[in-house]
């Protein structure tokens, strides 16, 4: 995974609360079995509107989605973050995230910053006012700078610091490879297995 | 800061005194590296994983993962496979006629056998949607940690396992070590009291508290359901209200195992048996919340008054009794709920203000891993049972598994469906999410037993309303949203019969069955 420590872009704002999985990317695309070729799925029945703001330009460049409360809720689907960092999202901003999208973008390197709905309204203002402004965004001091709005933002001290470090997740598990050996050979034997066929 | 930390010793004597909660026994009991450190430097805890459940949507990219990376498989053993959301409910002898989906299958078919899971394929007597053919074969049992790249998942609560949905990154951390990282959780206990009317059942005690907590309610949190009227629900009902613990934000659910979860498991294919059987029951019968132990959060929800419950938005907590209105946006304090409000109606076409019950509908769709299962069937046949379905209504019945199916068959219950004029289908998620030919047109309007009326869920401008299997049967006689409370009552050879909530209540309640 790539390592992020900052990151400056368009910053779109997305005026919709709840925004769930199966409006980031509808069941109809998760057919595919590659991890890459998403972007033309992204918000897909929403932007069959021309008004939606990623058919704007210069919105239509933007690389960090500001979102209204409880952004990817539903769906456990990973492809709504192949498909927003396809598109070129590299941050998404919300109050409120679901906790599997939040996860998932995690291990994607996709970073959820979470700020709060003041601030994010703040920040809508802006970009609504000056379309096209930048947002950056600073994971090692935590903080979002959007014009004159200066905000603090959260993440998960554990994510945060693989994303600096741009660690994976699994190379970081095998590290306990022999715990898990050992755990395994406490299980109890009442617990079930799927093989051999009954 | 990159290197690993070093795992603690287990702290048996701290756990052993700290009353704890159902949620936080099963996860203690399956640590295999306790986390450590604070802030900057925290690691989480490292979780051992019992079973892990896979499907054709969410595992391609995870075992593409292992390929690449030269990974193996850790546990065959504990993992099994099924064919569910893109398999159509027609013609299961045909190949599948949609390239891409057809594709997909292909490639879990190719997957398992290269990596050696079992696997359910469509024609199999046990292929049918994952959250159904779990529990059915036993392999969910109390105290297990469960996982699958499906945020319905949370299902498997019903028995008390943990068990959670998970991204396709972590499908593949599952497949080549399985264990998950995951940070603690808070806990938040669900306390349902009283006894339910007849004609309400478990679907409408959880559309009833994501309404009260809101999709977002239980982030971070791992749902309890407690109380009388938890208690007195079958298994298959409790599976209902687990499988929608995500839809209120909360990526479990769980039941403390009783008398119903030991009777539902024991038999069933891979249940324990004999001395195991013994000692399993042993263990099962610790896995209780302590008296003294204390949630995060708690909910009180009576279910003495509560009613049929269905949902007018776009998100499941956008739901009012069946005996309400249509909201008016107005009537929602935050800005952001009275948008979202304004957002739903629009794209709902409803009037604010509007009786739930003169709302006409197109479809009916009974299935999904939320209302699937032979309970769920027979609650609705014996509404339909001997009346007319409204003509203008299309009614889908999708049993969860093919065994479900078989089971209902052996009950008759397709040809009470049949008789009605509902199509009676092949096994799958179907009309939930729509990956396979079972859509909605634009605009149709379904009373759904599924669990999300997202926009679009169920086919590209398709509106959705939340109902449970007895509301859906009585929608579909009359043609609008309905209890079967509204229903005439019947003469001729099934007068008399009545009609309870009684298939959702298990046998040893008697005292709710009317």
């Amino acid at each position: 995974m790539e390592k992020i420590s900052t990151h400056t872009g368009i910053g779109v704002p997305l005026r919709a609360s709840n925004v769930d999985t199966d409006q980031i990317i509808p069941a109809v695309y998760l057919k595919r079995i590659t991890r890459t070729g998403f972007e033309d799925a992204l918000f897909a029945a929403w932007r069959r509107n021309p008004d939606f703001i990623l058919n704007q330009k210069p919105f239509d460049a933007g690389t960090v989605l500001v979102a209204g409360p409880d952004f990817g809720t539903g769906s456990s689907r990973e492809h709504a973050v192949w498909a927003l960092k396809d598109y070129g999202f590299r941050v998404v901003l919300s109050a409120r995230f679901g906790d599997i999208f939040r996860g998932n973008s995690g291990k994607q390197g996709l970073l959820t910053a979470q700020l709060a709905q003041d601030d994010i309204e703040l920040i809508w203002k802006v970009l609504e006012n000056a379309p096209g402004t930048e947002i950056t965004v600073d994971l090692a001091s935590k903080t979002v700078v959007c014009d004159s709005v200066t905000a603090p933002f959260e993440i998960d001290d554990y994510t945060r610091w693989r994303l600096l470090e741009g660690l994976d997740d699994i190379g970081l598990t095998l590290r306990h490879e022999s715990e898990i050996t050992a755990f395994e050979a406490q299980r109890p034997d009442f617990k079930p297995r799927t093989l051999p066929v009954r | 800061m990159t290197e690993a930390t070093t795992p603690q010793a287990p702290q048996a004597t701290q756990t052993a005194q700290k009353p704890r909660t159902l949620a936080e026994k099963v996860w203690a009991d399956h640590i295999v590296s306790k986390g450590t450190g604070l802030g900057e430097a925290a690691q989480p805890d490292l979780l051992y994983i019992d079973l892990h459940l896979l499907h054709e949507v969410t595992s391609p990219q995870a075992f593409e993962g292992l390929r690449l990376t030269g990974r193996q498989l850790r546990r065959a053993d504990l993992t099994i496979a099924t064919e569910d959301h893109n398999t159509p409910t027609l013609a299961i002898d045909q190949p599948i006629a949609d390239p891409t989906s057809r594709t997909q299958i292909n490639t879990l078919r190719a997957n398992c056998k290269e990596f050696g899971v079992r696997l359910h394929s469509l024609g199999d007597a046990e292929q049918g949607i994952v959250h159904v053919v779990g529990p059915q074969l036993g392999l969910t049992q109390p105290g297990m940690t469960v996982v699958c790249g499906d945020s319905h998942t949370s299902t498997h609560g019903a028995v008390g396992a943990l068990a959670f949905g998970i991204g396709t990154s972590e499908v593949e951390h599952v497949m080549a070590t399985q264990t998950l990282p995951l940070k603690p959780f808070k806990t938040m206990a669900i306390n349902v009291n009283g006894t339910l009317r007849p004609g309400v059942t478990s679907k409408d005690i959880i559309l009833a508290v994501i309404a009260k907590i809101g999709t977002g309610g239980g982030q971070g949190y791992v749902l309890e359901y407690r109380g009388s009227a938890i208690r007195a629900l079958s298994m298959e009902a409790r599976m209902t209200i687990c499988n929608m613990s995500i839809e209120a934000g909360a990526r479990a659910g769980m039941i403390a195992p009783d008398e119903t979860t030991y009777e539902f498991l024991r038999g069933r294919a891979h249940a324990p048996t004999g001395a195991d059987w013994d000692a399993a029951l042993a263990y099962w019968e610790t896995l209780k919340t302590d008296d003294d132990a204390t949630f995060d959060a708690e909910v009180d929800l009576d279910a003495d008054t509560l009613e049929p419950f269905v949902t007018w938005g776009t998100n499941p907590g956008q739901g009012v009794s069946l005996s309400g209105n249509v909201p008016y946006p107005e009537e929602f304090g935050d800005e952001n709920a009275k948008s979202s409000a304004e957002r739903a109606l629009t794209y709902m076409d409803l009037e604010p203000g509007t009786r739930m019950k003169d709302i006409r509908v197109d479809t009916v769709f009974l299935g999904s891993c939320t209302n699937s299962r032979v309970e769920d069937l027979r609650a609705a046949a014996d509404i339909i049972r001997g009346r007319t379905k409204d003509p203008n209504i299309r009614m889908l019945v999708v049993p969860g598994s093919a065994r479900v199916r078989l089971d209902a068959e052996a009950e008759g219950l397709d040809k009470v469906f049949i008789d009605f004029g509902a199509e009676w289908r092949f096994a799958g998620c179907s009309m939930c999410l729509g990956m396979n030919p079972d859509q909605l047109e634009p605009g149709e309007r379904c009373a759904s037993t599924s669990n999300r009326n997202f926009e679009g869920r169920q086919g590209k401008g398709g509106r959705t309303h939340l109902v449970s299997p007895v509301v859906a049967a009585a929608t579909a006689v009359r043609g609008t949203l309905s209890s079967p409370s509204d229903l005439d009552p019947l003469d001729g050879p099934y007068a008399g019969i009545v009609q309870t909530s009684s298939a959702n209540v298990t046998p040893n309640s008697a005292q709710h069955v009317a």
